[in-house]
């Protein structure tokens, strides 16, 4: 049980739709920006998205042919571990379903890696089934460099560490590895609903 | 709460008694969970003011003008009260001296924050290893900690502090006027040879264009920890 805070009363903005917020969590108009350190900045020519690992053989495509898969334009709430979610949030990019179409493999998890060295662990479970994607438009515009442009994995269900910044590629794996943030404590899943922030949530 | 001591007009630092606190790193911070009558409950995170060694764990919180947690850790709060908190939390905006130097601190506003708790603990283990801190605040009325900071530069021939203040400044201040630029963190953070490692805290803005700047001037990416601090942008 969590003592009262004397005189404490919140500011519950009634705009919001509770049942929307999960645990902890407030409503955020404007679009905050974290990240480790500093942003990348790939030229396009550079750039290519590679999906390796347990597969039989490795894909991957360059920045124009990328922009070339079937890509589908969502509205999603995103929800960060600072507190903060934001909701109805537009993006357009490539289904993980879409991405992972013909490749064969035992695998059960990923390690999704990024321009700037970052990486993160989810299981396959929960980036198939139309759960995920690599989004490379936010609300119509090319997604900006600081908010993981020109790409960034979509995960809208799991904490937004999640969803990768400046991705390129996801490798498959037979065992979950943990990634960055994982490995400093924060928890392995990140599911927002139940409020799994830190390692033992 | 054991004491609130006031930084500046919109600054105050919180300074805990916290009996079976595991200790911390510094650069780490804290979830502080308020909780109304009726169980409405809202968190936020705060860094660690407070160095490892130090005798009380400090938060030091700028109350924002449209803050929902920071008015009433600021305003309300009383020493005695009770605060629900959780940590500490984070792994990799953290300094210790195994991690060695130099040591480049580069802070915008409430940035400075895990800035000092480093600093602090620079002092108490590692002065053999050079440190420096560029700290950019609005004026000199605003800047935090601003008699310790001052102290650094005159107490260790080691570290060296320096201020730029962006919207005015007092007669004679000596230091950098206006924003950040190129060069002054250039001066600041010294030769990439010299591998420094660089922890950049402030506002999205200011973080940016510092690490950007930073990468340009040849540091390696790698060296540069970022952490975005006060209030959340657009």
């Amino acid at each position: 049980m969590s003592p009262i805070s004397r005189g404490f009363t919140g500011r519950r903005r009634p705009a919001d739709d509770p049942s929307r917020l999960p645990p902890g969590q407030y409503s955020e108009r404007g679009f905050p920006v974290l990240s480790a350190g500093p942003t990348p900045h790939t030229p396009l020519d550079e750039w290519s998205f590679l999906i390796d690992g347990v597969v039989e053989a490795p894909v991957s495509w360059p920045w124009e042919e990328f922009l070339g898969l079937p890509a589908e334009t969502v509205t999603v709430d995103i929800h960060c571990v600072t507190k903060w979610s934001k909701l109805d949030t537009t993006w357009k990019g490539v289904s993980v379903d879409t991405l992972l179409e013909g490749v064969e493999t035992p695998a059960a998890y990923l390690t999704a890696w990024s321009d700037g060295g970052y990486t993160t662990n989810v299981a396959l479970e929960d980036v198939t089934g139309g759960k995920a994607w690599v989004a490379y438009e936010y609300d119509g515009e090319p997604l900006e460099p600081e908010h993981g442009g020109p790409a960034r994995l979509l995960v809208p269900h799991l904490y937004f560490w999640k969803s990768a910044k400046w991705v390129r590629g996801l490798t498959l794996t037979l065992d979950d590895e943990p990634g960055f943030w994982e490995t400093y404590g924060y928890h392995n899943r990140g599911d927002p609903w139940l409020e799994q922030r830190y390692q033992g949530d | 709460m054991a004491e609130l001591v006031p930084e500046t007009a919109r600054v105050t630092s919180l300074v805990l008694d916290l009996p079976g606190w595991p200790g911390h790193r510094a650069g780490q911070h804290v979830d502080v969970r308020l909780t109304a009558e009726d169980g409405y409950q809202a968190q936020r995170s705060y860094s660690i003011a407070s160095a490892p060694e130090d005798e009380h764990v400090v938060l030091t919180v700028e109350r924002l003008q449209d803050g929902e947690v920071s008015p009433y850790l600021v305003d309300v709060l009383r020493a005695g009260d009770e605060l629900e908190l959780r940590g500490p939390i984070g792994g990799y905006f953290v300094w210790e001296e195994s991690l060695g130097g130099p040591l480049v601190l580069i802070g915008g506003g409430s940035g400075v924050v895990p800035l000092r708790s480093m600093l602090r603990h620079w002092v108490t283990t590692s002065r053999a290893v050079p440190v420096r801190l560029l700290y950019s605040s609005r004026s000199w009325n605003e800047v935090i900690y601003r008699d310790e900071l001052v102290g650094y530069s005159a107490a260790h021939a080691r570290a060296g502090v320096r201020f730029a203040l962006t919207r005015e400044w007092p007669q004679g201040f000596t230091g950098h006027t206006g924003r950040i630029t190129r060069e002054l963190l250039a001066d600041v953070a010294g030769a990439p040879d010299g591998r420094p490692i660089i922890y950049v805290c402030g506002p999205t803005g200011f973080v940016e264009a510092a690490a950007e700047w930073l990468v340009e001037l040849g540091h390696a990416p790698g060296r540069i920890r970022t952490e975005r601090f006060g209030p959340t942008g657009s």
